[in-house]
């Protein structure tokens, strides 16, 4: 792949909480995101993948910004939109717009589906409402719904019915970018594998990028171009799929990789176990944040956050077993 | 040509889709029973209070010191009263009288509380102003606030109106804003905000509606109390003035003579009761007919 300019780029981008006492003083942050930096390209999928609070949820939110960024930069096409004021905002809206992951509480009960897809229509000023009607009927038949279902309202649906409900509606403004926040996580298998299917089909058809937020190792390899890892708010690898999932560098992605059931019962697997639970992203680890639970931990990683290195072509990892400060390190114990 | 078909199409459904969305609301009214009757005590109260000239045969303000303290009769349904008016004409125009202070009170306190409620779920800091003021006023007993309120103001049928107002307002703030910051964080606001739209729009259009079920429950609550509250403080003697009829003062006029005429104090009594009781039972059963989510239920 030649280098082209990304769509967007995120650098360094930090989100903390403040964590509140009684009286309503600062006490303490909670780092959910603690700079992470990326590019996402035009056309393709980018996958984010983690455990269950890594901060992977809240780096999409702050991207759109949905909570504000402490810090750090997000660059759609060439400009820092971190510092726009709410009217530039809505410009950026139109082109970026998010799909939810739970399917219950992301449509509004009260609304008829029609209604729910005509309101980025009607918030961004497009068409007259029969045209909106119009363009609504067009995506839902497009989407697979037959007419009279603009009538319903969303509890007459299943998980999935909702699910594409809420594509359409991210759809519905023609975007360049969708965040997909865990999408097919809340639904049975069958029906995930026929939204991946249907988010591949529309990413040609609409000529879209994902960013696409997910815990499920299987669902990021069926639907991902590159992944990130992230561990305690920051990214540890970047890289091709098909290549992390060959050759995992970074020994947290080996140990997500390594827990992957395998069909095939006889192949041997190196399997490697993390012990202890992830810790709380209020006190991260110093140095490297993966050195408590990691099983080829040194001393350097104790006291230096590793450097973000890339080890092969387009595959970037933050660990001391590839930088210089850890190899000379490795040198001495071994002699 | 198709265009033009699949529009009436179009339009047909959707009044279809209404119907039965109707039906349903209808079917579900008639199931609960004890909403049923709630429903049906509230239908007769508002016949009467608009058809009060045509059911009465006597001026509840005229005077017939001839006929004071008569029983029941073929003539005075409900007696006469210690200066002769009739009292059923009085019981009539004073269940006209609760009902609509009941409504108006029932009605400005929503329309305030709903205000008050969506914008202090919304904003945290209007938040923390609002809700102390809040708390001033729910400290307050009730009937002691109102009976202030009426005292500084002067007894006048819309000085009640504004008393009670003020004395249930905060409650209704409270429910609003309560089922207010629960949708706050539900995702379809979410959704919202990342689509772009604005405060108002988030507020009014999609947390408003959801919070609807609550606030005319408790709006049903809070017109059964008006009535209640009125009826006390003409009692007191701080509420409607005194000639004309109101279910607190004929209540007040038949204290005194309450071993000799009965029909004084029970009438108006039971008027108060089961109007109160009524708009319980209604409030009760609107709130399983408005749930969203028992619809599928059916």
């Amino acid at each position: 792949m030649e280098k082209k300019e990304p769509l967007l780029q995120v650098t360094n981008l930090k989100k903390h909480f403040p964590i509140k006492n009684s009286f309503g003083f600062t006490k303490n942050h909670v780092k959910a995101v603690d700079g992470i930096s990326f590019e996402l390209y035009e056309g393709e999928t980018f996958c984010l993948v983690g455990e269950s609070g890594c901060g992977k949820s809240t780096a999409g939110r702050t991207i759109l910004r949905l909570t504000e960024p402490t810090e750090g930069e997000v660059i759609y096409e060439g400009k820092n939109i971190v510092d726009y004021n709410p009217k530039e905002m809505l410009n950026i809206r139109k082109k970026m717009q998010m799909m939810f992951q739970d399917p219950f509480s992301s449509l509004n009960p009260r609304k008829r589906i029609g209604t729910i897809l005509e309101e980025p229509l009607d918030i961004h000023g497009i068409g007259k409402p029969k045209e909106r009607t119009d363009i609504v009927m067009d995506l839902l038949n497009r989407l697979g719904f037959q007419a009279d279902q603009y009538y319903r309202y969303p509890y007459e649906f299943s998980g999935g019915q909702r699910q594409r409900i809420g594509l359409a509606r991210a759809l519905i403004m023609n975007p360049d970018l969708i965040i997909c926040d865990e999408p097919v996580s809340a639904l049975d298998v069958s029906i995930q594998s026929q939204i991946l299917n249907l988010l591949r089909e529309i990413q040609d058809e609409f000529n879209l990028t994902y960013l696409f937020i997910s815990h499920d190792l299987s669902v990021v390899r069926h639907i991902g171009d590159r992944i990130g890892v992230m561990y305690l708010g920051k990214i540890v690898e970047t890289g091709p799929t098909d290549q992390i999932f060959q050759d995992p560098k970074h020994p947290y992605t080996k140990a997500l990789l390594s827990a992957i059931p395998s069909p095939n019962p006889h192949r041997k697997r190196e399997r490697i176990e993390l012990n202890g639970e992830i810790p709380s992203p209020i006190d991260p680890p110093t140095g490297c944040a993966f050195h408590t639970r990691c099983p080829f931990a040194m001393d350097i990683c104790k006291k230096e956050t590793p450097k973000n290195l890339e080890v092969e072509s387009e595959q970037f990892v933050a660990c001391h077993l590839y930088t210089e400060e850890g190899a000379k390190e490795k040198e001495m114990t071994n002699a | 040509m198709e265009a033009a078909i699949e529009k009436t199409n179009k339009a047909q459904l959707q009044k279809e889709m209404k119907k039965q969305q109707r039906k349903l609301m209808l079917k579900r009214l008639l199931r609960s029973r004890m909403a049923l009757t709630g429903f049906i005590i509230l239908i007769v109260a508002t016949i009467i209070t608009f058809a009060a000239p045509l059911i009465t045969s006597h001026d509840p303000l005229q005077v017939d010191p001839v006929n004071r303290l008569q029983a029941p009769s073929a003539d005075h349904y409900f007696g006469t009263d210690d200066v002769g008016r009739d009292v059923f004409s009085r019981v009539v125009y004073g269940i006209q009288e609760s009902m609509f202070v009941g409504l108006a009170v029932a009605f400005v306190t929503a329309i305030l509380g709903i205000i008050f409620g969506l914008y202090s779920a919304y904003y945290n800091t209007l938040d923390h102003i609002i809700m102390r003021i809040n708390d001033g006023l729910m400290a307050f007993p009730s009937i002691l606030l109102a009976i202030a309120i009426m005292a500084a103001l002067g007894p006048k049928t819309v000085n009640v109106i504004i008393a009670l107002s003020v004395v249930y307002t905060p409650l209704i703030a409270r429910v609003v804003r309560s089922s207010a910051l629960v949708i706050k964080e539900q995702t379809y606001i979410e959704a919202m905000k990342s689509m772009g739209g604005s405060s108002n729009r988030i507020i009014w259009r999609h947390i408003a509606p959801n919070t609807l079920s609550p606030l005319l429950v408790q709006a049903t609550f809070v017109f059964a109390m008006a009535i209640i509250n009125e009826a006390m403080l003409s009692f007191l003697g701080a509420g409607i003035p005194a000639p004309e009829p109101s279910l607190g003062n004929i209540l007040y006029d038949g204290k005194n003579v309450i071993t000799k005429a009965w029909w004084m104090t029970l009438f108006p009594g039971l008027a108060v009761i089961l109007i109160t009781l009524g708009l319980n039972m209604f409030g009760d059963g609107m709130r399983d007919i408005l749930d969203p989510h028992s619809n599928k239920s059916n």
